[in-house]
């Protein structure tokens, strides 16, 4: 028999005993919708922590610092050489040209007092590169991103900005006063009269060489207040957690505040250039880290990222969907065993009509391609409808854990989500399952001797 | 061997259909041997359970004999293979039956079609058929009722009209008139007469209505007890 046919015959047939086999048909939607509401639980929970940790800057950044200062759990990440290549503006520049590297930064970080009203905030102040104005962490932030790289501006953490108002949003367009211990150039004179010791000649350590030492002079900057974020922007390694206060990398790095990497400068010894103790290189995206490490590891400085962190997170998550897709198939399976049991039903009800069909000229197979189309059309009636189903029920998830998470005064989160090759495996994966309960009774079906067949009454 | 051009359409060869209930062997079909000429119409005339419809399950390929052979056209139903006896169904017979076996959840004008859809026939040219196969059993007005909306005589035409869609040589009916009062009886046999005469069918009419059978069929076999009693010739 000709498909068509086929098709206009088992739907006929299915509508004929419509309540038995709407039921059915139900049974393999709500089986279908279980799967999809799990799966698209677990594709939505994904999405968002990937998201989540995209913002972080955990799994698309690179930490990069001269070899033999770099140390990872107490052990040197690479070995030891006598005369590591420094880590100065240059190699930064290269280090920034490489492929699917959006930016490389020093990490400025230090601890300040800033002053709003006249009251002084013991605080930590960290500079933003621009490049973070599109990191997920400033979406729905109150305010705006800073407007220039080199901009006397400053966003505030929401808990800080608490601190400061007890209405955060009045804040913006405020201005408070950052006091801070900026490096003050010193000659070796000073150093060797200030630290008492034996110092190198100045032919030694080179001229005008800011390593040999410097002194600490108090300096303040009126800053204006731009925006205010609710989660915490990128952090890299080392990070920024509980960095309240943030300010444009580019004006950071003009204020030459004094940093803990300052110290290990001055014991290091000379050099002409600014050398930095680390940089943070941000990767387009997590897949380009691999490859941006090892190059950077090739240009002779130590690297680490979090890419086989990320991957095993990948791995979690494959195996949580996993999961969630067996508790959501559970469902299925007991609706395959409906469907069994209608077209077992049909065969004994159509028993005489399956004789007519086969004295007419019905082979054997037109038999059973007529159940199996049946079956098929019953799960992809439910798998249709079952999507339909699974989707509205994570939409009420997501909208559920949002009216509590709004009461939290926490930010809107998609915890479910229906992509399309969810929608299109759920919908075969259905019409599969279908046709696989379809062959005991199909097979019966075809079996049954026409004689007896027409007999039956 | 017998072949087509003997002019024979049927030929049963020492054909048997024993069956086994419990211990004991039922021979519903006993060595039958018997010739159906083309364009004959032949009447099995036998009491109930004398083995006239097993026989003519065996003719249909319905069935398949415990031993013997039966002859068609030049085949031997007895060694084909299960697709090929389903064409056979389709493309060489036409069978009505004493219950009519019209399915009930068709139109009139789906029913007569079904033959057409297992067969792959063409779309376009199924209405036709149908149209003309209605017509020919007078029922074109009633395709598209139900067969439950019919009176016995008006399903038996319309089972008629469904075993001729598919332009078979041979039909075989299976206690036609059983249902039906015996004017209605009439007309279908009437209708049976006229197939017979054009296209010139052959028929093969199992019944235990000696008159009927006497009245329209070319010649009567009798079957008792699973054996040919008579095979009618001479009649």
């Amino acid at each position: 028999m000709k498909a068509r046919d086929l098709g206009e015959l088992a739907v006929r047939n299915l509508r004929e005993a419509l309540l038995r086999n709407s039921l059915t048909t139900l049974g393999v939607a709500v089986g279908v919708a279980s799967l999809v509401a799990m799966l698209s639980l677990g594709v939505g929970l994904q999405r968002f922590t990937n998201s989540r940790l995209a913002s972080s800057g955990l799994f698309n950044a690179v930490f990069v610092a001269p070899r033999n200062r770099f140390r990872m759990f107490g052990r040197p990440m690479e070995a030891a050489v006598a005369t590591p290549r420094p880590l100065d503006e240059q190699a930064r520049q290269a280090i920034a040209q490489l492929p699917g590297v959006v930016g490389a930064y020093p990490q400025i970080r230090f601890v300040t007092e800033l002053s709003y009203k006249n009251i002084p905030y013991s605080t930590v102040v960290a500079g933003l590169p621009a490049s973070d104005r599109n990191d997920g962490a400033f979406d729905g932030m109150q305010g705006r991103f800073f407007s220039g790289p080199a901009a006397n501006e400053v966003i505030l953490q929401i808990r800080f900005a608490r601190e400061l108002s007890k209405n955060p949003a009045s804040l913006l367009g405020k201005e408070l006063v950052l006091r801070y211990a900026a490096r003050a150039a010193l000659g070796a004179k000073t150093v060797a009269s200030d630290a008492g010791q034996e110092t190198p000649s100045e032919t030694e350590r080179g001229p005008n060489s800011s390593a040999q030492g410097f002194s600490i002079v108090a300096r303040q900057k009126d800053l204006r207040i731009v925006g205010i974020v609710q989660s915490e922007p990128e952090s890299g390694f080392g990070g920024f957690h509980d960095t309240p206060v943030y300010i444009p990398l580019q004006m950071a790095e003009t204020l030459r505040a004094t940093q803990v990497s300052d110290l290990r400068e001055v014991l290091q010894g000379p050099g002409n250039a600014k050398q930095y103790a680390s940089l943070t290189v941000r990767v387009k995206n997590s897949a380009g880290v691999e490859n941006v490490e090892a190059r950077i590891k090739n240009m002779g400085f130590a690297a680490f990222s979090l890419y086989d962190t990320s991957r095993n997170l990948q791995l979690l998550f494959a195996l949580l969907d996993l999961l969630l897709g067996i508790f959501g198939g559970l469902a299925l399976a007991v609706a395959t065993l409906g469907i069994v049991n209608t077209l077992v039903m049909a065969i004994l009800e159509r028993r005489r009509e399956i004789g007519v069909l086969k004295a007419l000229g019905a082979a054997d197979a037109d038999v059973k391609q007529l159940f199996f189309a049946e079956a098929g059309v019953m799960g992809l009636v439910g798998g249709v409808f079952g999507v339909a189903l699974g989707w509205f029920i994570g939409r009420m998830l997501t909208w559920g854990t949002n009216f509590y998470l709004h009461r939290q005064n926490l930010p809107w989160v998609d915890v479910s989500a229906v992509p399309w090759w969810l929608v299109c495996g759920a919908i075969v994966f259905a019409v599969g399952v279908s046709l696989a309960a379809g062959i005991y009774p199909a097979a019966r079906a075809a079996k049954l001797n026409p004689v007896e067949a027409l007999r039956y009454e | 061997m017998t072949t087509a051009n003997d002019g024979q359409a049927i030929r049963t060869e020492s054909v048997s259909r024993h069956f086994l209930m419990g211990k004991t062997l039922i021979r519903a079909v006993d060595e039958v041997t018997i010739e159906v000429r083309r364009g004959e119409f032949l009447a099995l005339l036998g009491s109930s359970g004398s083995g006239k419809s097993t026989l003519l399950n065996l003719l249909a390929g319905l069935d398949r004999p415990t031993s013997g052979s039966v002859l068609v056209e030049g085949r031997d139903l007895a060694t084909m293979s299960s697709l090929e006896l389903a064409r056979y169904r389709s493309h060489t017979v036409g069978m009505v039956f004493q219950a009519f076996n019209l399915l009930p959840r068709m139109t009139l004008e789906e029913n007569v079609e079904l033959p057409l859809r297992l067969a792959e026939v063409d779309r376009a040219e199924r209405a036709d058929r149908v149209r003309e196969a209605l017509a020919r059993v007078l029922l074109a007005k009633r395709a598209g009722h139900r067969p439950s909306e019919l009176s016995g005589g008006e399903q038996q035409r319309a089972a008629l009209a469904r075993a001729l869609v598919n332009r078979p040589t041979i039909l075989l009916a299976d206690e036609p008139t059983g249902n039906l009062d015996s004017a209605t009886g009439e007309e279908i046999m009437e209708l049976l007469g006229e197939f017979n005469r054009s296209p010139g069918m052959t028929i093969v009419m199992v019944t235990h209505e000696r008159a009927l059978a006497e009245r329209f069929a070319n010649r009567i076999a009798v079957v008792a007890d699973g054996k040919l009693a008579s095979n009618g010739d001479g009649l």
